[in-house]
């Protein structure tokens, strides 16, 4: 059973595209050490919402954000140093991003942002995240390769080691298995499932059996709206509060 | 145009693979302007071939080690060009300290930091502009500000400064249209990691921009060797027979040199002529097909 402690506690947030509504009214805990799933249609919030959470809306114009959100019992609104909160807090695109730097320098250039200098340190936290992603034995060898040219699913796996690099408390993931082929994806399920011992983990997904597989509890987001929040056993066995939210788990929708 | 409708005359199979009028008609046109295209080409290429071969014919007799390492003589009717070469590249030289760092700069900050509103979409239009002014009114506005009002003089610093100005929006434009190439997705992960802006740009942006910019910067070098006008009254001397020792002196420069013993040199000889031609746009080529190397060079190691 997962900790019932709160890390992530969100209230009446509301997001907006110049004006445009994106998100509105949504409230929700995400405990400590959980997969919290999200699902949902295109277009229903759920990637801005993770956006706000590491207040990358700073760098998208046009983009307001309402009411509270408080990670680690800090209202990140109020944090001056934002770098410092996004260091704790790693991402995962749904496009792999290697950067067109080695496959070394992609899982230390957090650690080196973060002041690390020491060859062996680095070295360590390079091999250390690079197992954890269950990347290491295919890359063991030419560490020092560009890391943009692997394949998808491994470029996607560097991504994961590299958000491990920062040694995060929580782990978004946002929709990654979108570019990633169903043996790799199953590959970095297993890893998420070892991660989620140590680190909280937010996983938006368009694959609602992905959802069922991984997360402990579950959010339906619908058209900017939060439908509702449940055990995702109970919420596949029927046991919804809205009608809506088993239309979509059963692929009865529109 | 002429051939049978679709229910025609061949039986069977056939039949659905028969062109259509309209099918017919695509094709015609598809041709015609391909041809269209391919004789504008050749109408382009044409002159650069023209010139490139006078010149070479003429010209090629003068070239010499005596006539590129030589000054000019009996009253610029002979000798060679040295001064001039020597000018022109003490010209490329400050120009470019002045016009890469300032324009680099801009760039980036245009390109990284600049939030997108009416000020600096009136500042990129301003730039766009000060690309298409004549070169001859950056001549004016040379004198004007670097000989009269800063105090430079005639000098090689005015004249420079002026280039520089000149060539500021093609470094400025080739900056930031090579930072924009660096997909956006490469900054989110990085300002997602928690770095600056600043770490960003410098890990990430900038390393993988820097063939784009550098071929900018080698084609306003060229630009900037070819340029008479804005020389012509901030710097460049009609014969100065020393080679300039600081930014302050007169200088020389192959373009101004070509001009003067071309319409004010009575009697100087047409090989002359060419041949100063000649060595000019071999520099000029020379520094584009090196521009066009190094891209190629770079775009070989292309990282994603």
């Amino acid at each position: 059973m997962v900790g019932e402690d709160v890390r992530l506690s969100v209230r009446d947030l509301s997001i907006s595209y110049a004006n445009q509504p994106a998100l509105s009214g949504v409230s929700l805990d995400v405990h400590e050490r959980e997969i919290f799933g999200i699902i949902g249609p295109a277009g229903s919030g759920k990637t801005s919402f993770l956006r706000t959470l590491n207040r990358m809306e700073m760098l998208h114009e046009n983009m307001t954000v309402d009411g509270s959100i408080v990670f680690d019992g800090h209202d990140i609104s109020e944090i001056q140093n934002v770098y410092a909160l996004r260091r704790r807090i790693g991402v995962v695109f749904p496009l792999p991003v290697g950067l067109p730097l080695s496959i070394y320098d992609n899982v230390a250039l957090a650690p080196r942002l973060s002041g690390i200098k020491k060859k062996d340190a680095l070295d360590e936290i390079v091999e250390q995240c690079l197992r954890r992603a269950a990347l290491w034995d295919e890359v063991k060898d030419r560490l020092g390769a560009l890391g943009s040219l692997l394949s998808g699913g491994q470029q996607q796996r560097l991504t994961i080691a590299r958000a491990l690099s920062q040694d995060p408390e929580l782990l978004l993931l946002d929709e990654f298995s979108i570019a990633v082929d169903p043996v790799t994806t199953m590959r970095i399920e297993d890893v998420l499932k070892e991660l989620k011992q140590e680190v909280t983990i937010i996983l938006v997904t368009n694959l609602v059996q992905q959802a069922r597989r991984l997360a402990d509890r579950t959010a339906f987001f619908l058209s900017g709206e939060l439908v509702e929040v449940g055990e995702t056993e109970a919420l596949f066995n029927g046991k919804v509060k809205d009608q809506r939210t088993l239309d979509y788990l059963e692929g009865r929708f529109g | 145009m002429t051939h049978s409708e679709g229910n025609g005359g061949v039986p069977g199979q056939s039949l659905i693979f028969a062109a259509t009028p309209l099918n017919m008609r695509n094709h015609q046109l598809q041709w015609l302007f391909r041809v269209l295209f391919g004789l504008m080409t050749l109408i382009l290429v044409v002159p650069v071939g023209i010139i490139l071969g006078v010149l070479l014919v003429r010209g090629g007799p003068a070239i010499s080690f005596e006539f590129l390492f030589s000054y000019p003589s009996d009253g610029m009717t002979a000798g060679g060009i040295w001064p001039a070469l020597v000018g022109t590249m003490w010209l490329v030289a400050v120009s470019l300290i002045a016009s890469v760092p300032v324009g680099v700069a801009a760039a980036i900050y245009l390109s990284e930091y600049a939030p997108d509103n009416w000020l600096t979409r009136g500042i990129n239009l301003a730039i766009i502009n000060l690309a298409g002014v004549p070169s001859i009114v950056h001549a004016l506005f040379g004198v004007g500000a670097f000989v009269i009002f800063a105090g430079f003089g005639t000098s090689i610093l005015a004249a420079s400064l002026t280039l520089a100005v000149m060539t500021l929006p093609l470094v400025i434009v080739a900056t930031r249209e090579s930072l924009q190439a660096v997909p956006v997705a490469f900054r989110e992960a990085c300002w997602n990691m928690g770095a600056t802006r600043w770490q960003t740009i410098r890990t990430v942006v900038l390393p993988n921009a820097i063939s784009g910019i550098l071929t900018g910067v080698i084609l306003s070098v060229s630009r900037t060797a070819g340029e008479t006008a804005p020389i012509m009254f901030t710097g460049a001397a009609f014969f100065f027979p020393f080679l300039p020792v600081s930014v302050f002196d007169q200088t020389m420069a192959m373009a101004m040199h070509l001009f003067v013993i071309s319409t004010a040199v009575p009697g100087a000889p047409d090989e002359l002529k060419y041949g100063t031609a000649l060595t000019l746009i071999t520099l000029v080529l020379l520094m584009n097909a090196a521009s066009i190397w190094f891209r190629s060079y770079l775009r070989g190691k292309k990282k994603w």
